[in-house]
């Protein structure tokens, strides 16, 4: 008995034979020009193209300054001095005792947190984006769940296009992302979460973060030592 | 399953001109959509080789497109997914029925999908006692008023602000009376608090699919609320709707899509989320354990007619990414809005999709429902040439007699005469004579023989001068173009 796969497969084969572009080669990707920077006009970029997408960006020199920068921009905005931490180093061993007042928690969010500190894949400077991807030690909730998200993007993981992200990926991942090697999610982040459905209007906040905050730190993610 | 009225597209389109609400919300695709594209493309030095690239691209993917799907179904199989083919609609609402009814489902949370709306996912739930409640802000309001999105991107562009908070008032009416919604922030808060709750409730999440990835068998939403992937990150099971036409060969050669999408379909750079989604909740290995996500995940693939397309001069159609530049861009649409095309895809690429996917004879008025100004292939970012392919659908119904009998003999008329070139130059000669005789001193005329649809809304000019042949012969010139 046929099926709908055998079925549907056939008329495509049909069509595919008689196509007029069944020899149309692939063509080569373009990366486009922008992004491909460094040094300080790829922070620059970045910074640029992040605050035009409603994020806030804020520098630090190193990994030992990211729970001030936290705390610091929870009291600016008045927001309550309550995190949810990825269970990742990169934000997990930082020094939060440093700071007595912040409450910290880590990982998978259940909806109650009101901010999320979490690490990136990458940050890309052509569009002000964070690679985000899901995992044992980056949950997928913390991304999406709470009013606010905290990123700290390392110097080493500033990159300036998608292509030099998914590079960085296959770094960690395997050249070979195929066969289940991909993370459950990878998501590209660029801004807070927006709607213009009521009347055209565009208003941030709908249904992710009202507000993304990101710290960039000027050292790599090695220079993170567990705190004691 | 949702009843097309293509075919009513003249009476649907005069009661939308008559309408003042439809009409202040139509306002905004000239103030904002137009130069918000046009803004985000001349910011990107590369956008007009993008959309070459992005047209090849497509081009290629369509001529090797069982190669790609068989290869994206292999991968979602070794991510631990499953691929359901469904050859059309009823299948695939069957298919979604069994795997909601597997995870034991009451509610099923749903992010923006239109191929959802194509094969009328929400009523054939509903009907089966499962309650499909949408989180996309736009899909939400409608899905409250019982309407059909009226835009692909913005799905409630029809609906007023004044019109969102009389929606709201009525149906939360557990909430407060008194309570003030004059904020557009207000309306948008209250719609998050309402949703919250019924992300973690939901037993099944569907999303439809940008992308598909061949390489590594993932599906692609693009965003900008995060209520998609809320969708599909807190259910036991994330479903995605989508059809043939979405997959993409790697990861890279998505991105080049994803460059010109956004840019075309909001103004954006990049929406705000672009998610990549691969296999369900690991368990072990490199990434795992995850400590959320759904436990099952399941493509749900359909053809719905498309397949039939491919190799004919329809094959075109099938590139398009669903940015919605085409209507934004479109006067008609400007005019008439997204409902008065009678199905799920309004505008110029609507009136493409709906007579290939629901037979031509069902939707006769919407491949002539166009000035074939060319608006839309000048911003088409897979440069689908829409006034060709519309010309297609209209030599179509010609051909099988579905053309109106009166536009048939007027057209049999001046093919009649325009065969005869000598005859066609005495006949256009004493038209013009007669035309600017019987128009009067104005040289205009208030009504017209057979013309009343034309002279009921405006004056018909009379003709000025000599026919275009007899000024061209005066000046000289022949038809070989030499003088």
């Amino acid at each position: 008995m046929s099926t709908d796969r055998d079925r549907m497969l056939a008329t495509i084969r049909a069509g595919v034979a008689r196509s007029a572009t069944r020899d149309t080669p692939k063509p080569a990707p373009l990366v486009p020009q922008r992004g491909q920077l460094n040094g300080r006009a790829l922070v620059d970029l970045f910074r640029k193209q992040a605050e035009a997408a409603a994020a806030t960006v804020a520098e630090v020199a190193r990994a030992e300054d990211v729970p001030t920068a936290v705390a610091d921009y929870l009291r600016s905005r008045n927001l309550p001095p309550q995190i949810r931490l990825s269970p990742d180093q990169r934000v997990n061993a930082l020094d939060w005792k440093s700071q007595p007042l912040l409450e910290t928690s880590s990982g998978a969010s259940d909806g109650h947190d009101p901010a999320s500190v979490t690490p990136v894949l990458a940050g890309v400077a052509e569009t002000g984006t964070l690679m985000v991807h899901s995992g044992a030690d980056t949950p997928n909730t913390l991304h999406f769940l709470p009013e606010t998200h905290i990123a700290v993007v390392y110097a080493d993981e500033l990159v300036g296009t998608y292509e030099d992200g998914w590079a960085a990926l296959r770094a960690k991942a395997g050249a070979d992302l195929s066969n289940g090697a991909m993370p459950r999610t990878v998501s590209f982040v660029t801004g807070p979460s927006r709607s213009a459905d009521i009347g055209k209007i565009l208003l941030m906040g709908a249904h992710g973060p009202k507000r993304l905050h990101v710290i960039l730190v000027d050292a790599p993610k090695s220079s993170v030592r567990p705190a004691h | 399953m949702l009843h097309p009225t293509s075919n009513a597209f003249s009476a649907e389109s005069t009661k939308a001109i008559a309408n003042p609400q439809l009409q202040e919300a139509l306002s905004v695709l000239r103030v904002q959509s137009i130069p918000n594209r046009l803004k985000a493309a001349s910011n990107l030095a590369e956008f007009e080789q993008l959309r070459d690239r992005a047209r090849d691209l497509k081009n290629h993917i369509l001529g090797h497109l069982d190669q790609y799907l068989l290869q994206f179904e292999a991968q979602v199989k070794a991510s631990g997914g499953e691929v359901h083919w469904c050859s059309d609609a009823e299948t695939a609402r069957q298919t979604v029925l069994r795997l909601c009814r597997e995870a034991g489902a009451k509610t099923v949370t749903k992010g923006k999908t239109m191929i959802g709306e194509e094969i009328g996912i929400n009523d054939f739930l509903e009907q089966n006692g499962i309650e499909p409640v949408e989180t996309d802000l736009g899909e939400y309001i409608i899905q409250l008023r019982k309407e059909i999105p009226s835009h692909i991107i913005g799905p409630a562009l029809h609906v007023t602000k004044r019109q969102v908070e009389e929606t709201f008032r009525e149906h939360h009416t557990d909430l407060d009376a008194a309570r003030s919604l004059e904020e557009p922030a207000a309306l948008m808060a209250e719609a998050r608090a309402k949703m919250r709750d019924r992300y973690f409730e939901a037993d099944v999440g569907i999303t439809g699919a940008n992308f598909l990835i061949a390489e590594t068998g993932s599906t692609v939403i693009v965003t900008n609320e995060g209520n998609g992937d809320l969708t599909q990150t807190l259910p036991k099971m994330h479903i995605a709707i989508t059809s043939i036409e979405k997959v993409v060969p790697t990861l890279d050669d998505a991105m080049t899509l994803l460059r010109l999408l956004p840019r075309s379909a909001t103004g954006q750079e990049l929406s705000v989320y672009v998610t990549f989604s691969t296999g369900p909740r690991r368990q072990s290995g490199p990434n795992g354990p995850d400590p959320d996500g759904p436990k099952a995940f399941h493509v749900v693939l359909l053809d719905n007619g498309r397949s039939a397309y491919l190799g004919t001069p329809m094959q075109e159609m099938l590139r398009c990414i669903r940015c919605g530049a085409c209507m934004d861009h479109c006067p008609v649409y400007h005019a008439v809005g997204g409902h008065a095309y009678g199905w799920v895809y309004p505008g110029p690429i609507g009136s493409i999709l709906t007579p290939a996917l629901l037979g031509v004879q069902n939707a006769e008025p919407l491949p002539n429902a166009s000035t074939l100004c060319g608006r839309c292939e000048s911003v088409c970012p897979v440069r689908i040439p829409i006034p060709k392919l519309l010309r297609h659908w209209r030599e179509e119904e010609f051909s099988r007699a579905i053309t109106p009998s009166t536009q048939r003999s007027g057209l049999g008329l001046w093919a009649w005469f325009a065969k005869r070139p000598s005859l066609y130059r005495l006949a256009t000669r004493w038209a013009v004579r007669v035309l600017r005789w019987g128009a009067g001193s104005d040289g205009k005329f208030t009504s017209l023989p057979l013309a009343g649809g034309w002279t009921k809304h405006r004056d018909f000019p009379a003709p000025q001068g000599k026919t275009f042949h007899d000024q061209w012969r005066a000046k000289g010139r022949s038809i070989g173009g030499k003088a």
